[in-house]
Parts: structure tokens; C-alpha cells; sequence
């Protein structure tokens, strides 16, 4: 066993010559080290000046706030559990079939998006521009205009939540196509298969399970989304919520609240639970 | 040579068809059972959600005569004219466009710094109290499940109108969301430099600073940037319920029938939302990889 060594203080300038790169900086590296920091704090100060941030309001509305707070306690239903708890069925129903719908159109789409599938380049870029222009305008915005289509109540919804998660979908869909081994659809087509066969049996094995996972993530996070779609009058148990607040009922908004996180916990866990199962612990990020 | 080819028996594989025949009917049995459970929740779903296929198909004219009607009045003889007249706000658009900008960058900012604080404490592997673990999580739980808009409502009512409110909405869904994503980066880091540290008797700080933020900065930067992104989205939503940003001009664009002014304010915000994701995707891809990973 070696001891340890000791550097004198007589070597130091030759073990600093040896290991020159890790001292020595550029002099743009250097100013990068000083722009960087400035230009950042420099951007934020011109944010927070250009919102004309009401500095002075804000302890006024802390005051508010911890009223509104002290208001919530206890929570109550205000008289109206079943309404409630009908609106939580809308909400998750609203998450289940506009999650489902967007699956079905995105699962087509998205072997033109992916580059290894596609007819040709062009029907590719022109399918993930358009996945990208649904993708960008919110669900909120989409469950506006459907309400003008369909009408108010939670149709509308589902079909805003399905609209904007193709985009969504499709272009995460299409990902994992690409990303899939190419060599199984090569062994399928070397034994004889037709192209269609080759991603039958060579590519969508490989591709359903991430797939299946990626679709439950969004169930739980539409249930997240569907619960403001109310809002706008896309059914759901946001129209409610917003309704309490602009009372300033905050128990009832506090009882909402808690049905939910209750509601989203359980979601959680079972689609966490079947995520497990169709892809194994490890791959789920 | 031909010997060494081994030649399954008749018997055999009789047996191995078999096995395989029972093996594909277990399959498909599971398949048909989870098409059922399938069906019985899509018909529960629909008996809730009110779904009315008739209603959609009856009205899906309005749909598609909708994009016709916002699309704005474009001929070539004077298309700068038309052009101008579509966009006869376009400074007081591209304000609010900034203002939405400013709104996620601000609660970008505050939401990932909170979050970067609080997630080292949450993580399974870091944190130095179990109770104080719990709690984060549960924290963390709390400000993402409770949708942004039912922040900025409040904050609404407590701090007036404007971007104010929409900020601290959408920093609260952040801190959430983000503090949810660094725990777990966090509990998927290599624990060696983090015992390395420890064992030359550095606190918790040092331990986060030395042993554990090194092998995660660049993941912390990209979750932060996808974030930024979506804010923008949000950003562009929160002035529904007048929290700031070109939300309320869209709302009433929408609600007041402003045809052409939908069309021009969607456009701006689906390009502004497209420029973004292609600057922080360039950036996310310049980052990954570039963890400190022993």
C-alpha cells in the first residue's frame, strides 16, 4: 500500500503546469461568467418593472388572503354534496373519454409524424406542424369555442380535453415510434412480411407498452386539467369552484378543493399501480 | 456436421403447440376482459359526461364554419392593407403578448427557486427529517393538484386585477410540479459522491452542494425550461379571470364574437409558443448529457 503523497510546496508550480487546462480560462469564458449572472438579473428587474408589480398592494392583499383562508375553515357543502359529487363525475368522465378520444386519433396520426414510419418527409412535416398548432393553443381556449359548437356542458369539455391532447399525443406517440428498435421490423420483412406486417409484429409490440403508460399519465393529468374547464362552462366541478370563490364561499371552495385532491390521489395510485404493471417500475420517469 | 442440428420429436411438439395454444388463449381471454372493463367505463363515462354524438354531428357545421369565419379577409390586391386592417392592434397585442411572456418568466423563476430549495428536503435519499419529508411532499402535492386558474381567482380577489395575480398563480403550479420532478432527479443520483462528502463530516448543505446538485444541475435546467414553456401556455389563459397577459383579449374576442381578432391573437400566440419551444428545445438538447456523472 502506497502512502499517500505529499505535495511541497516546492512542486506546486510543476503540478500546476501538468494540469494547466483546468486553471486556465478563457478570457470569453471569463466575461460569460460575469454577462451571463447580469443580463439575468438585468431581465428580471425589467419584468418585474414593465408588469408594474403593485409592491404596495401586496401586503393589503396577504391580509385578504389569510381571511380568506380563516373563512375556509371548516369546509362545509354548503348543502349541496350531490351536486358536488356529480360534478367530480363529470370531471373524471370528462378526463376519461377526451383522453381516450385523443388516443384514437393520435395513434394513426402519429405513424405519419414518426420518422421511420412515414410515407414521405413532407406528410411528416406537415403532420407535426399541425400536432404543434393544436398542441400550442390551450384546452381552456379550445373548451371556449366548443361551447359555442356543442353548447354548454361536459361534451364540450371532452371535447376540448381531446382536441388539444392529440397534439399532445401524437407528437409524443410518434417519438416513441422513432425510438423503437429497428431491428425487429427488419427480422419480420427479411423472413418475408409485408410492410404492414413489419409493424404489426415488429414495431407495435415494442411501442404499446410505452404507449399504454403515456396514455395513463395523461388520464391522471386530465383529471387535473378537466377540474378548471368548469370555468369556462365545460362541465365539471370548476364551474362550481369558480362560482365559490366569486361568492367568497371559501368553505365550499375548500370542500371542493379536498374532493379534489381525495379524487386525484385515487386516480394516482391506480394508474400508478397500472402503470407498474405494463412497463415495470424503472422505466417510468 | 447434420447431428448437431437438434430435431424436435413429434411428441415434442405437440406438447410446445399445446403450450403455446393455452399460452394465446390466456392472452386473448385477458384482452376480451380488459376490452370489457373498457366498454362498461366508456358507457358509465358517457351516461356522466352527457355525451351527445347526435348534438356533435348536428352541429359540427358551426365547427368548421367557425375557422372559416375567424379566418380574416385576405386578397391580393391590397394585402397590405388587409393585412393591417387584421392586425389593427398589433401594438397593444404584441404588449400583452410580452406581458404573458414576462408572467411565465417571473413565475418561472420563483417556482423553480422555491422548488430547488424545498426538493432536498423531500428527497428519500437527502433529507435529514422523515416529518419534514412527508409534509414537502404533501405541500408539493397540494399546489399542483389545485389548478392554476383556482389560484389566480383568489389571488384576484385578494390583490386586484392584473399580472400580479397571475404570476403568483402560476408560480404555486410550478413550484408543484417542479418540486415533484427535482425530488425525484434527486432520488435517482448516484449516492457515492454523496457519501464521499459525508464522510469527511460536511452538513446537509454541503452533502446537497457537493455530493448531490453536481450530478443534477443540467436535468434541474431542462425540467425548469420545458416548464417555462408550458407557463407560457398558462400565461396565456390566466387573463380569463384577469390575472394578466392577452388572455383577456383573447376571452372576449371569443365570447364578444371578434372573428378575425381570434384568428390574429391565436396566431400570435401559437408562433410566440413555437418560437419558444424551438429556442428551449435547442438549449435542452445542448444540456442533456452534461451531468457531472461518475
Amino acid at each position: 500500500m502506497s502512502p499517500l503523497r505529499v505535495i511541497r510546496p516546492e512542486e506546486t508550480a510543476a503540478v500546476l503546469e501538468r494540469h494547466r487546462d483546468l486553471f486556465d480560462e478563457s478570457l470569453r469564458s471569463r466575461a460569460l461568467a460575469l454577462v451571463e449572472p447580469f443580463c439575468f438579473v438585468a431581465f428580471t428587474i425589467f419584468a418585474v418593472w414593465w408588469l408594474a408589480i403593485p409592491f404596495t398592494q401586496i401586503l393589503q392583499g396577504l391580509a385578504s388572503l389569510t381571511k380568506f383562508a380563516a373563512l375556509m375553515f371548516p369546509p362545509s357543502t354548503g348543502g349541496h354534496l350531490d351536486l358536488l359529487v356529480k360534478a367530480m363525475g363529470e370531471t373524471l368522465a370528462i378526463a376519461f373519454l377526451g383522453t381516450l378520444t385523443a388516443t384514437l386519433v393520435a395513434f394513426p396520426v402519429s405513424f405519419l409524424a414518426a420518422g421511420n414510419t412515414t410515407p414521405n418527409g413532407l406528410v411528416r412535416f406537415a403532420v407535426r406542424r399541425c400536432l404543434d398548432i393544436v398542441r400550442s393553443v390551450d384546452a381552456l381556449i379550445w373548451a371556449l369555442v366548443f361551447v359555442g359548437v356543442v353548447g354548454l356542458g361536459p361534451f364540450a369539455g371532452i371535447l376540448a380535453i381531446a382536441v388539444s391532447d392529440t397534439g399532445a399525443l401524437g407528437k409524443l406517440f410518434s417519438e416513441a415510434i422513432e425510438s423503437a428498435d429497428a431491428r425487429g421490423r427488419e427480422s419480420v420483412l427479411a423472413s418475408g412480411g409485408t410492410g404492414s406486417l413489419a409493424v404489426r409484429f415488429g414495431l407495435l409490440p415494442q411501442v404499446l407498452p410505452v404507449i399504454a403508460g403515456q396514455v395513463l399519465y395523461y388520464i391522471e393529468s386530465n383529471v387535473r386539467s378537466a377540474t378548471i374547464i368548469g370555468i369556462v362552462g365545460a362541465g365539471g366541478i370548476g364551474l362550481q369552484l369558480s362560482e365559490q370563490i366569486r361568492t367568497y364561499d371559501f368553505d365550499q371552495v375548500a370542500f371542493a378543493v379536498i374532493i379534489i385532491l381525495i379524487t386525484v390521489a385515487i386516480i394516482d395510485l391506480i394508474s400508478g399501480r397500472l402503470r407498474f404493471a405494463i412497463i415495470g417500475r424503472r422505466a417510468v420517469t | 456436421m447434420l447431428s448437431s442440428i437438434p430435431v424436435v420429436s413429434q411428441a415434442r411438439i405437440e406438447v410446445l403447440v399445446a403450450d403455446y395454444q393455452r399460452v394465446v388463449v390466456r392472452r386473448r381471454r385477458q384482452s376480451l376482459l380488459v376490452l370489457a372493463i373498457l366498454a362498461v367505463l366508456i358507457l358509465l363515462a358517457g351516461r356522466f359526461g352527457e355525451v351527445d354524438v347526435g348534438n356533435l354531428v348536428d352541429n359540427i357545421s358551426n365547427f368548421t364554419s367557425y375557422f372559416s369565419r375567424i379566418m380574416p379577409k385576405l386578397s391580393v390586391g391590397h394585402f397590405g392593407a388587409d393585412v393591417a386592417d387584421w392586425y389593427w392592434n398589433l401594438t397593444g397585442w404584441l404588449k400583452l403578448l410580452l406581458d404573458t411572456i414576462l408572467i411565465a418568466y417571473l413565475a418561472t423563476l420563483i417556482g423553480a427557486t422555491a422548488a430547488f430549495a424545498a426538493a432536498p428536503f423531500a428527497a428519500a435519499n437527502l433529507a435529514p427529517s422523515a416529518a419534514l419529508r412527508w409534509s414537502i411532499k404533501r405541500i408539493f402535492e397540494f399546489c399542483r393538484t389545485v389548478p392554476d386558474l383556482v389560484f389566480a381567482l383568489m389571488f384576484v380577489a385578494a390583490f386586484g386585477l392584473g399580472p400580479f395575480a397571475g404570476i403568483l398563480a402560476i408560480s404555486i403550479h410550478s413550484f408543484g410540479t417542479l418540486g415533484k420532478l427535482f425530488t425525484e432527479a434527486l432520488e435517482n443520483i448516484d449516492m457515492k459522491p454523496v457519501e464521499g462528502v459525508r464522510s469527511t463530516g460536511s452538513r446537509f448543505v454541503e452533502t446537497v452542494r457537493f455530493g448531490a446538485l453536481p450530478q443534477v444541475m443540467s436535468t434541474f435546467a431542462s425540467y425548469t425550461l420545458l416548464r417555462f414553456e408550458i407557463n407560457v401556455r398558462s400565461g396565456s389563459v390566466v387573463g380569463m379571470v384577469g390575472a394578466g397577459g392577452i388572455g383577456q383579449d383573447l376571452f372576449v374576442a371569443i365570447r364578444k364574437f371578434y372573428y378575425t381578432d381570434v384568428s390574429a391573437i391565436l396566431l400570435m400566440i401559437i408562433v410566440c409558443v413555437a418560437v419558444i419551444d424551438l429556442v428551449t428545445e435547442r438549449v435542452r438538447h445542448h444540456l442533456s448529457g452534461q451531468d457531472v456523472r461518475p
